[in-house]
């Protein structure tokens, strides 16, 4: 079959496309448009975070006297205690660094046993049944209520740790993977029980790959909570390495507001590394086919 | 497999109904007591009502359904059956896409490679074989699901309203290329539209079903020699079978 008007047409709107990227000129174009892009998203966080800072100092210098001002120092003092001096620092780091090795052991399990259960869920659909409203009330006792439970089944140590990361995090690692195995469109299916596959195959070459963008939406979400359960079984077991969690509780015993507030924002910046780092891998993984921006399947 | 209880001279076509009726668990008479038979080298095409049980006769005779009447009679190992959707998986390119079937059936790499190039080929996506399926026009998701059939050579094409979706021109030049695959492949086509023009231009048979209950109601041999000039939908014979057709799609709505 020779030339049609239509495809002949269309190749011409991706080779515009395309060359937006590769020709040397409008790369300039598209690289100030893109600084331009830059300072547009830049200038209104900034100044909001200024206003913020703003207050801050207002609060602490205008409201509090000496007497209560440790109930929040300014930030300067935050940099400077916290930040600048370096026996604080590395002891933050070094709990920071307990803390992610218990989010990343207890996110790996919680994946495991998460991909297990939702894959398991999807074949048979009595176990989706009968393990549903349990996995919901699993997720709606809170954690703290379950941590004294823990303690006497596993100790204080990092064991309990890793269990509270993956009660907190299993949860959208199973609805969101049983979502996206489910999500396969019914004329996909229909291809493949055209062709005889079988149910290995169509997992496999269906279900997954259809699967991968409600994952990754999952991953980004259970990798935050896993952070928060690292620091929260960290502050009450208090025990075993020391993580941030023992570090918070031992800095608000002592009235050291400088260095608890300086843990608050290392232990926030993990949990924003973190997604990142799934954002990063979701992008690697499935950006090429997938063009959806919020990230699909929700828990 | 021949999935057929009735050894008569049916068998002898490349997809046979006979008397098959289609009523739904909620007890709806979807199909009612329809025959035909699709030869090799014939194209016949179903125009009726939405809801009239055209499409479940295509599921009917891939097996995708169970006729609750009756008996189809069909080679179902490489029938090919294109959707109303393209049913593209995202997560593969279209040269991933075209291989599909070849892979689930079996075929090693380098003859799965070659079909499918084939078949990119011949349907003029050549150059498109590392472009994901969200790059395409729906025009060109609809070829890509024509490749990845083609590739099987099916003896059987069902097609179920292929080019609802596209727009008006982009459906002509489809027409004119499912014709000229049909001249080239040979097969026994099943062409499901609401389109007369549509039907009138690629078929060798057009059958006109009722609504619900589906009963196939009219037949209109189709006498124009192939290959047929897209500019035949303006020649008077056809503007006067096209009527003609539309005259007992009319009559079978009431």
């Amino acid at each position: 079959m020779t030339a049609i008007d239509d495809t002949s047409t269309e190749p011409r709107q991706s080779a515009t496309a395309s060359s937006i990227v590769h020709d040397a000129t409008p790369v300039i174009v598209a690289g100030t448009s893109r600084a331009r892009t830059l300072f547009d998203n830049l200038w209104s966080p900034a100044v909001f975070g200024a206003f913020v800072i703003g207050i801050w100092y207002l609060v602490s210098y205008g409201l509090l006297d000496e007497q209560r001002r440790f109930l929040l120092r300014p930030p300067h003092r935050v940099i400077s205690e916290g930040f600048l001096k370096w026996d604080t620092l590395s002891e933050l780091l070094l709990a920071l660094w307990s803390s992610t090795k218990v989010a990343a052991i207890g996110l790996f399990i919680a994946i495991c046993l998460g991909f297990f259960l939702a894959v398991i869920m999807s074949q048979t659909k009595v176990v989706e049944r009968a393990l549903f409203p349990y996995l919901v009330t699993l997720q709606a006792v809170p954690i703290l209520a379950l941590t004294p439970l823990i303690s006497f089944w596993w100790g204080t140590g990092q064991t309990s740790r890793v269990v509270v990361c993956v009660i907190i995090s299993i949860f959208p690692l199973i609805v969101n993977t049983l979502f996206g195995l489910q999500s396969a469109e019914r004329g996909m299916h229909d291809l493949f029980t055209l062709h005889h596959a079988n149910r290995i195959t169509r997992l496999r070459k269906l279900m997954f790959p259809a699967a991968m963008p409600a994952i990754f939406a999952g991953l980004r979400i259970s990798a935050g909570l896993s952070v928060i359960g690292a620091v929260v079984g960290d502050f009450f077991f208090g025990k075993g390495d020391v993580g941030i969690g023992q570090l918070v509780r031992r800095y608000a015993n002592q009235l050291q507001g400088e260095e608890l507030i300086t843990s608050v924002i290392l232990s926030s910046a993990l949990g924003v590394a973190v997604f990142l780092l799934f954002t990063w891998l979701q992008n690697k993984a499935i950006g090429k086919w997938y063009d959806g921006s919020s990230g699909g399947g929700g828990a | 497999m021949i999935t057929t209880n009735a050894p008569d001279k049916r068998t002898t076509a490349a997809l046979s109904f006979h008397n098959i009726g289609m009523t739904f668990p909620d007890g709806t008479v979807a199909i009612d007591d329809v025959s035909f038979d699709v030869d090799k080298g014939e194209f016949i095409t179903i125009v009726g009502p939405s809801g009239c049980g055209k499409s479940t006769l295509l599921k009917i005779a891939s097996g995708l359904l169970d006729n609750t009447k009756g008996t189809v009679a069909v080679d179902r190992d490489r029938i090919g059956y294109v959707f109303q959707d393209a049913t593209l998986l995202h997560w593969r390119t279209v040269r991933a896409n075209v291989e599909l079937f070849a892979e689930l059936h079996g075929i090693d790499s380098s003859e799965r490679r070659h079909l499918a190039q084939d078949a990119i080929d011949l349907v003029g996506l050549t150059g498109f074989e590392n472009h994901y399926p969200k790059s395409l026009s729906g025009g060109m998701k609809m070829r890509a699901s024509l490749a990845r059939t083609l590739t099987l050579k099916p003896p059987v094409f069902l097609f179920d309203e292929p080019f609802g979706a596209v727009d008006e021109i982009t459906r002509e030049h489809l027409n004119d290329e499912t014709q000229q695959l049909f001249l080239k492949e040979g097969f026994a086509g099943l062409f499901i539209t609401h389109s007369i023009s549509e039907a009138v231009f690629m078929s060798t048979k057009v059958l006109v079903m009722s609504a619900r209950p589906g009963r196939i109601v009219a037949e209109f041999p189709v006498p124009f020699d192939y290959p047929r000039h897209p500019d035949i939908r303006f020649e008077p014979e056809f503007a006067k079978l096209s009527g003609e057709i539309s005259h007992a799609l009319r009559g079978s709505h009431s």
